[in-house]
């Protein structure tokens, strides 16, 4: 009997460090996290309660409007053109092509590299002094300009460009998967009924794809939410601010700038935009009764 | 997919499938050029960079520059070349690898195997911790590991590591341990076999493809990061990913592109091999942590 309790109680033993280590680093953290915002924290923590203080100054800082704006437009240009380019991708994959498990490699391995690496190897495709200007300058097309990455208005699309780059193959693995799993006898019965390909792909097979459209876009905005490194790489933030984001204001107002308060607000809402996000897909995901 | 009869049989087809071909390798092209750059650029003198084009061969070749990124390059304050980061990267990154796979595999088998009531919320709480955005744990983590006293030392860094890769490692011992017949676990629990004895005996034997799985996924992710190394590395801890952000954007005088590209390679060189050695099990990791997250 006594041996049995001792195994009754194993199995809970084993779970505990990492639950304990969990509980500790990220909900343990978030509550701290959250409780720092609230304080008149500046180099560091300190326990001065402001209340929402922090929350009022962030969005009253044109940089902070600045870093979600340009979320904005990073996080829906890669969401979509990694989407449609996946996709697009995948269909082209899908056709019984000839050295597919040469090409597929081709289109992922980027998802291998570090952000760092991407950004370093497309800040220098990108520098208008030795990259791509410079390489058709050279061919004859002396007109050519492209340096949108010196540029304010335009350096966030580069940072779009690079990660799209990087991403768009992995989005093509998971739809090329998705359409993998279709039932071959759907495809049969339509062929049979003398539904052509473009009308197979556009009535019967896209449409079954609406679950992978949903896990690549939770997988993509909340890589974009989290993006850091590559901006980091890329382009510093600059020129200016142009192509600061949440991540990357958060972090320079909590470690250069001494805001640490208004750091662990701007981190709150970061959480905040991923669990609004995360936590619906994952609550239909796990439901009870659905099949995984 | 498509059937046999409607391929390449008339002319209008063939086009089709020629057009199909151009499209695919030009793609290709598009996914291969940064890393060609990257490559060739690293192989030239200097002023060859300066002055030529950077998609044309090297006229002069030489392996200067990935000495020089190697060992006596400018990295921050200190010439020493990227070396020693490769090696604080290696530390950091096998025992984290292991310790957070060995949890993963453990985690899971409980999960599965030894049902609880209110596992399902442990496991939620487990899952969700996947997607938080780290920077949330930057500040209190800073702290944590200032009172253990091991802020700015790798094992500094593998205890963050492991922690943050624990949600991924369990989800993925979960999800592949769940298919495992729950049967055979009860019947050697009535032979007498104990919850040691039954994982090491009967899971473990089956578990080669999601150890793999997970151990690409891990090693990937943490030779990668950048945010946790520049927040938490000193100079014995900085990661690669850290140096070469430090090579690239540091360097006052003259900015020496193909020792930055040779620098790149060398970070990005072990996750490469490790993709192109078991690239199958890097797409089925990726896809167990998408599709199923």
């Amino acid at each position: 009997m006594n041996r049995n309790r001792l195994q009754d109680l194993i199995p809970r033993l084993v779970l505990s460090p990492s639950m304990a280590l969990i509980l500790i680093f990220v909900y343990a953290f978030i509550l701290y996290t959250f409780y720092l915002s609230m304080t008149d924290s500046r180099m560091l923590p300190s326990y001065g309660f402001v209340g929402f203080d922090n929350y009022e100054k962030l969005w009253n800082l044109r940089h902070w409007w600045r870093a979600l704006t340009n979320l904005a437009i990073f996080g829906s240009l890669y969401i979509v053109v990694c989407s449609v380019l996946g996709l697009f991708l995948a269909i082209l994959l899908d056709q019984k092509i000839r050295g597919e498990g040469f090409l597929r490699p081709i289109y992922l391995y980027p998802m291998a590299l570090s952000f760092i690496v991407t950004g370093t190897a497309w800040k220098w495709f990108l520098d208008p002094g030795i990259g791509l200007e410079n390489t058709m300058h050279q061919w004859g097309w002396t007109s050519f300009a492209f340096a949108w990455i010196k540029d304010r208005n335009l350096a966030i699309y580069t940072v779009v460009i690079a990660a799209i780059w990087q991403s768009s193959g992995f989005v093509m693995a998971m739809f090329l998967a998705g359409l993998r799993g279709v039932d071959s006898e759907i495809i049969k019965a339509a062929q049979m009924d003398g539904a052509s390909n473009v009308t197979i792909y556009r009535r019967i097979i896209i449409p079954m794809m609406r679950p992978v459209f949903l896990s690549a876009f939770v997988v993509l905005a909340h890589l974009a939410i989290k993006s850091y490194d590559l901006v980091i790489a890329l382009t510093g933030g600059g020129p200016g601010q142009a192509t600061e984001l949440p991540a990357t204001f958060m972090y320079s107002y909590t470690f250069t700038r001494n805001q640490m308060g208004i750091g662990a607000s701007s981190a709150i809402i970061m959480l905040v935009m991923i669990f609004s996000i995360i936590i619906p897909y994952l609550y239909s995901e796990l439901r009870p009764g659905r099949q995984r | 997919m498509s059937d046999e009869k409607m391929v390449g049989t008339t002319t209008g087809n063939r086009l089709l499938r020629a057009l199909l071909y151009t499209v695919l390798v030009l793609f290709a092209v598009y996914y291969l050029l940064p890393l060609y750059v990257m490559v060739v650029n690293s192989v030239k003198p200097l002023d060859e960079i300066r002055q030529g084009n950077m998609l044309s061969l090297p006229a002069l070749f030489t392996l200067e520059p990935w000495a020089k990124a190697w060992s006596s390059a400018q990295v921050g304050v200190q010439p020493t070349g990227l070396k020693p980061y490769f090696f604080n990267s290696i530390l950091m990154v096998v025992p984290a690898v292991a310790i957070s796979t060995v949890l993963g595999a453990l985690n899971g088998y409980v999960l599965t195997k030894w049902r609880f009531r209110g596992d399902d919320v442990v496991f939620g709480l487990i899952l969700l911790s996947c997607f938080i955005p780290f920077q949330i744990a930057l500040i209190p983590a800073a702290r944590i590991l200032g009172f253990l006293g091991i802020a700015g030392t790798t094992t500094g860094l593998v205890l963050i590591h492991v922690v943050y890769g624990l949600g991924f490692t369990t989800l993925f011992f979960r999800n592949y341990y769940a298919a495992f017949p729950t049967e055979l676990v009860r019947a050697a629990q009535i032979d007498g076999a104990g919850f040691f004895q039954i994982f090491r005996r009967i899971l473990l034997p089956s578990s080669s493809p999601i150890i793999v799985v997970t151990v690409i996924w891990q090693f990937t992710n943490i030779w990668n990061d950048f945010l946790f190394g520049v927040s938490f590395g000193d100079f014995d801890s900085l990661p690669m990913t850290v140096a070469l952000n430090n090579l690239v954007s540091s360097s006052g005088g003259v900015k020496e592109y193909n020792v930055h590209f040779a620098g790149a390679i060398l970070a990005a060189l072990p996750t490469l091999i490790v993709y192109i050695v078991s690239g199958r099990y890097f797409v089925r990791g990726l896809m167990a942590g998408a599709v199923k997250g």
